[in-house]
């Protein structure tokens, strides 16, 4: 993989954790950092296209979360009709460019794949779409236009993937949107979450860009539901919400010591990354420990691991089968010098004078019924950072009004119907404040489902 | 190991694979090359009278398909640009230097008598084995009143042909254009004039893209192009439908026949030969891969013909010959249906588009505990293989004959026959 790594140090505890930044040579960075999987020039998107056997009621079309006719995008890049390829992936996933990055296809379009029945070697269909859709936006313009104006007005809260989704799709259908915004910048986990080599060279604003291009979609950053302005305001403006909130909350470890110094949330510590202007101005620790097992666990661990921590460790409390972490991320993990422990979990952080210094751990296994149970043996890793990524979760706190859930929340996420309606008939929602895969692709589709929904609605 | 010795018309060579007169055998340095790489013979690109033509500058033009470049190939290049004595001596020396390979040497020249004594008379002053008669270039020779203007009127292959074998010993191969009708009247023509053998096919008319920015056919010269002769692997088919009829013409029968159009393997020369070809000639295949693609057409051919048990290219020449008939004596009685090995199935839906959309809705796609599942509807099955062409998987759709106890019956005797409707009145 060509990570840039730091001279082994010396196997000492010195009196002062070692979270430093600059440990690599400057160009380092940029190799580190630089796209993990490069597109595939024309010729070889021509050859890979034409391995696709354009299957009918297509498998792959039936694994993507958005339904993208998949065969009918590869045929057209095989006829160098690479706009109409483009078109027919933005139909159906308007942030196609970012799912061709970031989607894990080994689950999804390409785990379906005929090919891999045949020859366990499916078609690349995700870098096929980043053909397509990377032609569209250096060589093209956004493809849709706007139906006539409704004069209808919908506000979108949350300017992620979900929201973003939902507003293109209403202004195409004629409604004017506003989408609110708590950060400074829309794009969601794309800009803030994904990890910088999947999505380097602000990938994640260029392509929200792209998508605004199409007009009726007015973006105010800076506000925040709760905050700024509350759900019945919305109401009352607007002839329609969407809500797109995501996740505002992370899991503690609820350890004494969850608060000490060098204990951070992978999801706060990588949303610095991407902020970051200068990587090599960004202090990571030599002796890095992630708890967790899902991919922002691994994008956590092998980022440091290419800041130059020196020894990095992720320990998950099952086996490498439960981690929601897809196998092919795993494996990524390992080829970049991350070393993965299963079946332990942490029961103790030593720390001294505030700071984080040693992690302890408990071995784990399943007892009879399946549940998990520590065993009672234990181990210690030296650390000077740690991070946790055990789970991120919606904070329904600015849907709160006069302290009541203006709306139903169950099982921790707003309650919608098949159209993405919440219980209020003016209100809908989807991405991941709402049940339900969390991916980039799923939270598209649902800001999809949810527009035509609510055009439906307003067209009544 | 099988024998692959060829004998043709008393033309001797170690294996049946010639390169056609084309490019490839246009001088000594690429025919000794050629010899080097294994093949058979030669036949010499067309030799034609001083001063010799003059080519174009952009001269083939190609058809890909799914990325598979030269499925599909034509050119526009007339006959040898080099002068004649050049020509003569480099056949002369190369045969001499390898006697045991096949030399043939093409000519082409206008339609008079006494040109093609000429020409005759110093050909034979090579030593080289035999002529063959170009009556079959498409293009630019063709508007000369040469090449397939002559090969598409039979009264002038017979004219020709007999003039040759009047003024040479050697054996005279007549090589057919298949820019014609019906292949049986040249072959026939051919026959009447006392040729040894036929070759065939000759390239057939075409244009093989068209550049959509300049508005011209390819391969465009200085923004126009031409129709040129069409060959390669695309034209194979048409090859094997002309070797077959004239194999099974009772008025030809005996002919000599060298197959040529779109041999690339050892299987496409032995399909050739089981229609009666005692030869086969490769042009496109090796303007594609080069002269060491030979090695695989004879060491497969031998091999083949070891599990077979055939010793010889005479067991198995001409064997697939009495089975080509016509339409009207097919067994109408015989019933095969599709059967689909779901162990191999890759789940697809080809099978099943293809009959849903555009024949008999005879395959059903089903969900069976969820999974994608086709299955044959043999009622619906007329047997007419569009879903085992369609499926990617080699083998997993299989046509098996249904043993419906009729017997033999052909249009001519079927009651169904409006003919024989009428005669039972």
């Amino acid at each position: 993989m060509g990570v840039q790594q730091q001279q082994t140090g010396q196997e000492t505890m010195s009196d002062q954790a070692d979270i430093r930044a600059g440990r690599l040579p400057a160009a380092a960075y940029d190799a580190n950092f630089s796209d993990v999987k490069p597109p595939l020039d024309p010729a070889r998107a021509v050859i890979e296209a034409n391995r696709c056997y354009f299957c009918y009621d297509a498998p792959c079309q039936e694994a993507c979360p958005t339904g993208i006719d998949i065969p009918s995008f590869i045929k057209k890049i095989a006829t160098d009709n690479l706009k109409g390829s483009a078109r027919v992936i933005l139909e159906e996933n308007i942030m196609g460019g970012s799912c061709a990055r970031v989607c894990p296809v080994e689950i999804l379009c390409e785990e379906a794949c005929v090919r891999n029945t045949q020859e366990s070697k499916p078609v690349r269909i995700g870098m096929l779409q980043r053909r397509a859709t990377d032609w569209l936006m250096e060589n093209g313009r956004q493809p849709f236009e706007r139906a006539a104006a409704t004069g209808k007005r919908v506000a979108v809260v949350g300017g992620g993937p979900a929201g973003i989704a939902c507003a293109h799709r209403l202004a195409v259908l004629g409604h004017d949107v506003v989408i609110y915004e708590a950060r400074d910048k829309l794009g969601g986990l794309n800009e803030y979450g994904i990890a910088a080599y999947k999505l380097p060279d602000g990938f994640a604003q260029k392509e929200v860009d792209f998508i605004l291009e199409i007009g009726g979609i007015e973006a105010r950053t800076g506000q925040a539901l709760g905050r700024d302005f509350t759900l019945s305001q919305l109401r009352g403006e607007y002839d329609a919400v969407f809500l797109g909130l995501g996740h505002a909350g992370v899991n503690l470890l609820g350890l004494e010591g969850d608060d000490w110094q060098g204990v951070e949330s992978a999801v706060s510590y990588i949303e610095k990354l991407r902020q970051a202007e200068d990587l090599s101005a960004l202090p990571i620790g030599r002796r890095v420990v992630v708890i967790g097992g899902g991919n922002t666990a691994i994008d956590m661990a092998v980022q440091a691991k290419r800041l130059g921590a020196e020894d990095v460790t992720l320990v998950y409390r099952r086996g490498p089968a439960e981690m929601s972490a897809t196998d092919h991320e795993q494996d990524f993990a390992q080829i970049n010098g991350v070393r993965i422990r299963h079946w332990a979990r942490p029961v103790r952080l030593i720390g001294r004078d505030g700071q984080v210094r040693e992690v302890e751990f408990e071995y784990t296994q399943l007892d009879e019924d399946g549940r998990l149970m520590g065993t009672g043996d234990r181990f210690t890793l030296l650390v000077d950072q740690l991070f946790t990524a055990i789970g991120q979760k919606f904070v329904p706190d600015p849907l709160k009004e006069n302290e009541r859930d203006v709306l139903e929340i169950a099982n921790g996420r707003i309650a919608v119907n098949d159209e993405g309606q919440t219980s209020l008939p003016d209100v809908w929602a989807g991405g991941d404040c709402t049940p339900g895969e969390d991916l980039t692709v799923a939270a598209v589709q649902d800001g999809k489902i949810a527009a035509l929904s609510i055009d439906r609605h307003l067209s009544k | 190991m099988a024998d692959i010795r060829c004998d043709f018309v008393g033309i001797k060579s170690p294996n049946p694979f010639w390169l056609a007169s084309a490019p490839p055998t246009d001088k000594e340095y690429n025919v000794v090359r050629a010899f080097k790489a294994g093949w058979g013979g030669v036949v010499w690109k067309t030799l034609g009278e001083d001063p010799p033509v003059v080519n174009v500058s952009s001269r083939y033009g190609a058809l890909s398909y799914h990325g598979m470049r030269m499925v599909g190939f034509n050119n526009i290049e007339l006959i040898s640009d080099r002068p004649l004595e050049v020509n003569l001596r480099e056949i002369k020396q190369v045969k001499r230097d390898w006697p045991d390979r096949a030399m043939i040497v093409s000519l082409m020249v206008p339609c008079e008598e006494e040109n093609w004594k000429n020409i005759l008379a110093r050909v034979e002053e090579t030593e080289c084995d035999g002529v063959e008669l170009n009556f079959g270039c498409p293009h630019g020779m063709s508007e000369r009143g040469m090449g397939s203007a002559v090969g598409q009127v039979p009264e002038y292959i017979e004219m020709v042909t007999r003039w040759c074998k009047k003024y040479t010993r050697m054996p005279v191969i007549v090589k057919l254009t298949p820019n014609v009708t019906n292949i049986l009247g040249p072959a026939r023509a051919a026959k009447a004039g006392g040729a040894d053998a036929v070759s065939l096919i000759n390239t057939i008319n075409s244009i093989c893209t068209v550049d959509l920015d300049v508005m011209a056919p390819t391969p465009t010269v200085d923004g126009k192009g031409t129709h040129g002769g069409y060959c390669g692997p695309a034209v194979k088919p048409i090859a094997l439908n002309m070797v077959a009829e004239i194999a099974r013409d009772p008025q030809c029968a005996g002919m000599p026949i060298s197959g040529i159009g779109g041999v690339e393997t050892w299987r496409d020369a032995a399909e050739f030969m089981a229609l009666g070809a005692g030869s086969v000639q490769v042009c496109t295949a090796a303007m594609h891969y080069g002269f060491k693609i030979v090695e695989d057409m004879k060491d497969g051919l031998a091999n083949w013909m070891d599990e077979k048990g055939y010793a010889t290219l005479d067991d198995f020449r001409g064997a697939a010959v009495p089975n080509v008939t016509d339409w009207q004596y097919l067994n109408i009685n015989s019933e095969i249906v599709a059967r689909i090995d779901q162990d191999k199935c890759i789940k697809c839906g080809l099978c099943h588009i293809a009959c849903e959309d555009t024949s008999h809705q005879a395959i059903a796609a089903e969900r069976v505990n969820g999974e994608r599942h086709y299955e044959v509807i043999d009622a619906e099955c007329v047997g007419c293989n569009l879903c085992m062409h369609a499926c990617p998987v080699d083998g997993c759709i299989t046509m098996v004959k249904v043993d419906n106890g009729k017997p033999y019956l052909n249009w001519k005797e079927d009651p169904r026959n409006p003919q024989n409707m009428k005669a039972a009145e």
